[in-house]
């Protein structure tokens, strides 16, 4: 069994999603990669299982 | 002063002259005087074997090439004499700092020896000749350790009991036929182009261009790294310190550039002062332009020849994991060429080598591909992932750990390795089986020297029996502490000072058996008759 949470684990999906979008509003296609590549090591850290960044990562990975 | 190839001298040493008869052998012979072979020279002859080193070139090339040597290469000198000659002349160094952009404050600090009460530092610049040449000084006491200067290897052929090689001296050709070969003959090696052997690896499509330069300048002994400065901008630099107001620049150029334009002076030079400001007086020492490759030989060891150092392995420079990467292989291999030399173990003890030689040159491809795809992003999202590193790392304790600008070289550990005898109790920290022992002071003097070229049993407070013909030495103090060992505990230390088993308990027949192990008895299925 993966150690990552894949059931709904928040609440107020609208409103982080909109707080997604709006962090890219203004930001080039390259510096938006930056902004999304910061996030990701800010909640990796925050996480601090490698286990279960692992497991997002391989979840994230499109399929072959 | 320049020789007819056009590369600097240091030391002008000679020609010697070729054999009197064109037939000649040796038990073991070395192809390459640059430091690795040196080395390995120096090891086996210290063990009194007869040892024929060859060098194509007849000189100490005044290059400086090789320049951080690591504390392990250190310990490594140590026990070969040679240690305090390289750490007296050198700049001892521990602290490596990582700047981005023009911010005057580091983004990332490390600090190389981070455990303390140690004979060597983490590190020492010096010169690659230097270190030439206090090796030779050394070697020069064996007299059973000859240096043929210049004489080049023409061709090798391999057999089951030794190897022949065709050499050429002063436009004379003679054959020698060696026992056992060890090809410590760098990148291009002639005896691995000879054979026919693979070198498999990735080149990394970038030019560095390295600036050696001699002036007056201040600076704390550490390793300056910079990620996009303002004197380079969106590439990389480095700034080390060598002995004699040398000091070692190493700028990113990119990857379609004029190799040849790029080591002109006139070229050099605007680098040069863009770093260090339009005034600066500096003299050129050497100027060279590389690009990584990370590449291995598939095995090391091919019957009676032997590879070690570049000839076997190659890594990028960010790590200072080439020339300590040859050491750790000569260090691994001497105790046990010795031992089968000698009879006293199986040949089979040689394919050990070949597995830990791996291992560590493994680890060091690893870290040092891995550095090379921080410092060189191959796309635009490692790119951004990069810069998203460097630009949280100057705000946030959390994300400096993650900065790249070189894993520096430590020890390599073998936890799989055959010799080892795996952990019966429970250990808390300590040294591990497969680990070197971890220096610490030892009355006067330090752990490691206490430790010598043979097998050493460690005990703290043991009052047993070692197997006859052990080398016994009690500690206390911090030298149990660092190997975890209860009153009443030993640990089995290989000649590479490197731990081959351990007990809170011991027995005599325990120690024994983990001692025979580690000489390579359960290496072959009839060991058991012996």
């Amino acid at each position: 069994m993966s150690a990552l949470t894949l059931t709904p684990n928040l609440s107020g999906h609208d409103d982080l999603y909109q707080s997604l979008v709006a962090l890219h509003e203004g930001l080039s296609e390259e510096d938006s990669l930056k902004v999304w590549a910061k996030l990701a090591l800010l909640l990796a850290n925050h996480i601090g299982d490698r286990r279960v960044i692992e497991a997002a990562i391989a979840a994230a990975r499109p399929a072959a | 002063m320049a020789n007819v190839a056009g590369i600097p001298v240091y030391k002008e040493i000679g020609a010697t002259p070729a054999p009197a008869t064109d037939t000649d052998s040796a038990p073991v012979v070395i192809v390459g005087a640059g430091p690795v072979g040196l080395a390995m020279a120096l090891d086996l002859g210290r063990r009194g074997h007869a040892v024929t080193v060859l060098n194509r070139l007849d000189f100490v090339a005044h290059c400086s090439k090789a320049i951080c040597f690591s504390k392990r290469s250190l310990d490594i000198l140590d026990r070969l004499g040679a240690g305090d000659a390289v750490t007296d002349k050198g700049v001892v160094w521990n602290i490596g700092k990582v700047f981005w952009g023009g911010d005057d404050a580091p983004v990332y600090q490390f600090d190389m020896l981070p455990v303390k009460d140690q004979k060597r530092p983490g590190f020492v610049n010096i010169q690659q000749y230097y270190v030439e040449d206090y090796l030779l000084d050394e070697v020069s006491k064996l007299p059973n350790v000859e240096i043929r200067w210049g004489h080049a290897v023409e061709d090798v052929t391999p057999g089951p009991e030794g190897v022949t090689l065709d050499v050429t001296a002063g436009g004379q050709g003679y054959r020698l036929h060696a026992g056992w070969l060890i090809a410590c003959d760098g990148s291009r090696s002639t005896v691995r182009e000879k054979m026919g052997l693979d070198f498999e690896g990735r080149v990394f499509e970038d030019n560095f261009l390295i600036a050696d330069i001699r002036m007056t300048h201040e600076m704390p002994p550490e390793r300056w790294f910079w990620f996009d400065p303002p004197f380079n901008p969106g590439r990389s630099a480095l700034m080390h310190r060598q002995p004699d107001d040398v000091w070692r620049l190493d700028f990113q150029l990119g990857w379609n550039i004029d190799r040849e334009a790029a080591i002109r002076p006139e070229n050099v030079e605007p680098f040069v002062r863009a770093m260090l400001g339009e005034g600066v007086a500096f003299e050129r020492e050497w100027y060279s332009v590389y690009t990584f490759q990370c590449r291995r030989m598939a095995r090391f060891v091919h019957g009676r020849v032997i590879f070690a150092g570049d000839s076997a392995h190659l890594v990028s420079p960010f790590g200072a994991r080439g020339c300590n990467g040859g050491f750790a292989d000569i260090d691994n291999l001497g105790w046990k060429l010795d031992l089968v030399l000698r009879g006293a173990a199986d040949a089979a003890l040689i394919e050990t080598y070949n597995d830990e030689a791996i291992a560590t040159a493994d680890e060091n491809i690893l870290n040092s591909t891995r550095s090379t795809d921080f410092l060189t992003p191959k796309s635009t999202a490692s790119r951004a992932l990069r810069d998203a590193v460097l630009e949280l790392a100057g705000e946030h304790a959390f994300a400096r750990p993650f900065v790249n600008s070189g894993r520096l070289s430590t020890a390599v550990s073998y936890p799989t390795s055959l010799l080892s005898t795996p952990d019966a109790e429970t250990w808390a920290g300590g040294v591990p089986p497969g680990s070197p022992v971890l220096d610490a002071p030892l009355e006067d003097g330090w752990l490691l020297d206490a430790l010598g070229d043979d097998f050493v049993l460690i005990s703290h407070g043991w009052d047993g029996t070692a197997p006859e013909g052990l080398m016994r030495l009690e500690v206390s103090g911090l030298a149990a502490e660092r190997l975890a060992l209860p009153e009443g505990g030993a640990t089995l230390v290989r000649p590479d000072q490197y731990v081959a088993a351990r007990w809170q308990h011991p027995t005599t027949e325990a120690i024994a058996a983990a001692l025979s192990r580690a000489r390579g008895a359960l290496l072959k299925g009839d060991a058991c008759l012996h």
